[in-house]
């Protein structure tokens, strides 16, 4: 009956795309889920910042609602709502897959597609709508 | 000693030590936040750059405060378990161990920081 043994290395998952995959669309769509995801952190922080400065005061409010609806602010907006959508179709996307649903190659191709081009789509809506 | 082979002590943990749950709480999580964002986006894009009254009045509206509270913790959870589950599979060692626990620590600052603002705002 041995202990849990210390210090053993697991090997981290294989960084495949580059130098063992050629980049496709599906390997591609599955990575900008990872990268929008974590990268809306920043629109997260920006958010937070705009609700603190409302909370605080009417001047602090004014300044940080400029920075935000600036030429800069309105960039890293919409580029927030593009993460945001495409992260949000590629989650749902993610939960079909692990229904066992769609993993054919010409389904998954498409999927790839709908998340790229749905992402678009909606967000020149929000950017209609707002 | 204790009383348990190595492979019933295993049973079920897998390498992460906690089975699935990981992966069940981002489904969760996920569905929970398909629900509410696209609602959040819409408050929250006819907000920004309105004037100062017009956000204090927005957000002491009940609707609009608890969207945006729940977004705020769930998103942030469910971001932070994203964060840990791609350090996992890329850092090891004490690099994995000390993002994990600082954009831990600054996760919980930030979901902490907006609902401070968002009380002064509703209430």
């Amino acid at each position: 009956m041995a202990e849990k043994s210390k210090g053993v290395e697991r090997p981290l998952s294989p960084f495949m795309i580059g130098p063992y995959y050629r980049p496709q669309l599906t390997s591609m769509t599955s990575i900008l889920t990872r990268i929008t995801g974590n990268a809306l952190i920043v629109s997260t922080l920006l958010v937070v910042w705009w609700l603190f400065a409302a909370a605080t005061s009417e001047s602090y409010f004014n300044f940080a609602n400029a920075i935000l609806t600036s030429f800069v602010g309105d960039v890293v907006m919409t580029l927030s709502a593009l993460g945001i959508w495409y992260h949000f179709l590629a989650g749902l996307r993610h939960l079909y897959f692990d229904a066992g649903h769609g993993m054919d190659i010409p389904t998954a191709e498409k999927l790839g597609w709908a998340c790229i081009i749905g992402s678009v789509v909606l967000t020149i809506l929000t950017i209609v709508i707002v | 000693m204790r009383y348990l082979t190595d492979r019933k002590r295993a049973v079920g943990k897998g390498a992460s030590g906690t089975g699935t749950e990981h992966h069940r709480y981002m489904q969760v999580s996920a569905v929970g936040l398909a629900l509410i964002v696209p609602t959040f986006l819409y408050i929250f894009g006819h907000a920004l750059g309105s004037d100062y009254a017009t956000v204090q009045a927005t957000f002491a509206r009940p609707i609009p405060a608890i969207l945006t509270g729940l977004v705020l913790v769930f998103g942030l959870k469910h971001f932070n378990a994203g964060f840990q589950m791609m350090i996992e599979d890329y850092a090891r060692g004490t690099a994995r161990k000390a993002s994990v626990i600082f954009m831990t620590a600054f996760t919980y600052a930030l979901m902490a920081t907006g609902l401070f603002a968002l009380a002064k705002l509703a209430l």
